[in-house]
């Protein structure tokens, strides 16, 4: 899977539009996650989890921040999440199928707030831009 | 059998009440074909998919999308007999079709995108939950004849 130029086009338009909202949108992409999904909750043991945990809103920022990071960096996503990707693979270990459960719950939140400019075409772009941060996050698992 | 409680049935039924059963049936069945291109290996008789534009324009996509949520009401109404109710189409998916069941799976997130995109704020993490919950419970009965 490759993202084409088009793609990289309508990552950047979405993400731009979505501007000082990431951090907000990583908070509920966390909460829609763990609420979906409860089996994502055995990562966060310390946290608490509740609607509106300040916990959930901080690791939102960081999970947003780094997607925005990615998406400034989109043609070398690898060298941008170099680190998380370390992290991932030695210290976090979080399985691999949770990155698709992440991504979806992203996107949901992104439907909710920008139906409009969530087109087919974006739609795909941004999955297939979510794929690719997951595949790049599990990298270096083995 | 599955066990939904009362408050998962009632956001379920109360999002289905508002849904237009053809708008987002087509759009589902659309941007699936779209986003996950190699889903329209199943489609060869239906003309021309060669963009999201003609996928999108394509009045057997639009009419196939309609047929395949229509079916999706049938589980809404019988949530407590979703395999049996599913039984024939199972079949025919997994019989004459042979459909990839990680297939429904696929069609079932972007279900809930649509209906996402529908309803946003009122599509609740707790609407989001029994919706997921329903396209999970319709994909394993679709693919229950493979079992």
């Amino acid at each position: 899977m490759v993202l084409s130029a088009a793609d990289k086009t309508n990552v950047k338009g979405i993400f731009s539009k979505i501007g000082g909202h990431a951090e907000e949108y990583g908070a509920e992409t966390l909460e829609r996650m763990f609420i979906t999904y409860p089996q994502t909750k055995t990562y966060f043991p310390h946290f608490d989890l509740q609607h509106g945990s300040a916990q959930i809103k901080a690791h939102g920022k960081k999970v947003a921040a780094a997607l925005v990071e990615a998406v400034n960096h989109i043609d070398d996503i690898a060298g941008a999440l170099s680190k998380l990707s370390d992290l991932h693979a030695q210290k976090l270990r979080v399985d691999p199928v949770n990155f698709r459960f992440l991504g979806h719950c992203f996107l949901v939140v992104v439907a909710i707030h920008h139906p409009a400019a969530l087109t087919p075409e974006v739609h795909a772009s941004l999955d297939k831009f979510m794929c690719a941060v997951g595949t790049v996050l599990t990298a270096k698992y083995r | 059998m599955v066990h939904w409680t009362a408050e998962e049935k009632q956001l379920i039924t109360s999002i289905w009440s508002k849904v237009n059963v053809e708008e987002c049936g087509a759009e589902a069945l659309a941007r699936l074909l779209i986003v996950y291109p190699w889903t329209q290996r199943f489609f060869s008789s239906f003309g021309n998919l060669s963009s999201p534009t003609a996928i999108i324009g394509n009045p057997k996509v639009r009419a196939h999308g309609r047929k395949v949520l229509s079916s999706f009401g049938e589980a809404v109404k019988n949530l407590d007999n979703i395999k049996n109710t599913y039984a024939k189409l199972s079949e025919l998916h997994c019989e004459k079709l042979h459909v990839d069941p990680e297939n429904f799976r696929l069609l079932g997130d972007i279900l809930i995108i649509v209906l996402a995109a529908h309803f946003a704020r009122d599509f609740t993490p707790a609407c989001q939950f029994a919706w997921q919950k329903l396209v999970s419970v319709v994909a394993h009965a679709l693919a229950r004849k493979y079992h």
